[in-house]
């Protein structure tokens, strides 16, 4: 066992575990905390993996991003101290039970595919690739899906503004 | 470079897979089920990466569906939230158990 396993090993032992505390523990800001970890971990097993681009794009986006704004809803909209109350016994067991099955069948079905060996081709992930391929219009370019998922960006942003902002009462009055 | 296979990394993408689908089935805040959402876009991009860099290092396609998927986690996060902050000021409260004005 080489380094760069043992360092696989506990990254991976770091990201199961914070996702594990995130979705069980019973005060919400610490969940938000857990979440913030279990997602630097993933990037940390991205930059593991070699791929520095998407591991930047996963540290700006989702921890400086995305963790931020559901911190500013936790504080919008509740106590962050208070104790959430504990899921029914009930619905946790049999949760618990599909959590156990669909992990021992999507396992068994990913260890019978047997992926084999690793290629040992190198993998080129250079930003100026990434960037070049993505504003290509030929066979393997991806400018279609970019421009699509910007104009969908820019409609969920706007969408956003119309959804949460506040009808001052006199103009729901007019209507 | 290394000797982890690539049922090692699926082992852990699977595993926070189901931890996030653990917390979808338990949770009952909205804040918390989105929370559990973003824990399974993760493992999922962790699939894409690991199936390019592993199987079809000649291509880059699963790099960009990783991005587009963070992408549309982002527009879906802003979202959602807007609809949270929304549903706590008609209701005051954020438990999908409350919200239940369409059921009957």
């Amino acid at each position: 066992m080489n380094a760069s396993a043992i360092i696989f090993y506990i990254v991976s032992a770091f990201i199961l575990g914070a996702a594990v505390l995130a979705v069980t523990t019973r005060r919400i800001f610490r969940s938000a905390i857990f979440l913030l970890f279990t997602l630097i971990g993933t990037a940390a097993l991205f930059f593991w993996m070699g791929v520095e681009f998407i591991a930047a794009v996963q540290i700006i986006i989702y921890v400086g991003g995305i963790v931020v704004l559901i911190i500013f809803s936790i504080f919008l909209t509740q106590k962050s101290g208070d104790e959430m109350p504990k899921p029914l016994p009930k619905r946790g067991l049999f949760s618990a039970l599909a959590l156990v099955f669909g992990f021992a069948f999507t396992y068994h079905l990913i260890y019978a595919y047997g992926f084999g060996q690793n290629t040992h081709k190198s993998f080129d992930v250079s930003v100026s690739e990434i960037g070049t391929q993505m504003l290509s219009t030929t066979e393997h370019g991806f400018v279609l899906p970019f421009e699509v998922v910007s104009i969908l960006l820019l409609a969920s942003m706007i969408g956003c503004i119309v959804i949460a902002m506040k009808i001052k009462p006199t103009e729901e009055r007019e209507r | 470079m290394s000797e982890i296979s690539i049922s090692h990394i699926l082992f852990v993408s699977t595993a926070l897979f189901f931890i996030g689908m653990y917390g979808l089935f338990t949770r009952r805040n909205m804040i918390t089920m989105l929370m559990a959402i973003e824990i399974i876009l993760n493992s999922v991009n962790i699939n894409f990466v690991a199936f390019n860099k592993y199987l079809y290092p000649g291509k880059l396609d699963g790099v960009f569906f990783a991005i587009f998927v963070i992408t549309i986690a982002a527009a879906e996060a802003a979202i959602a939230i807007a609809i949270i902050i929304n549903l706590y000021r008609s209701h005051n409260s954020i438990d999908v158990e409350d919200a239940d004005e369409l059921k009957y």
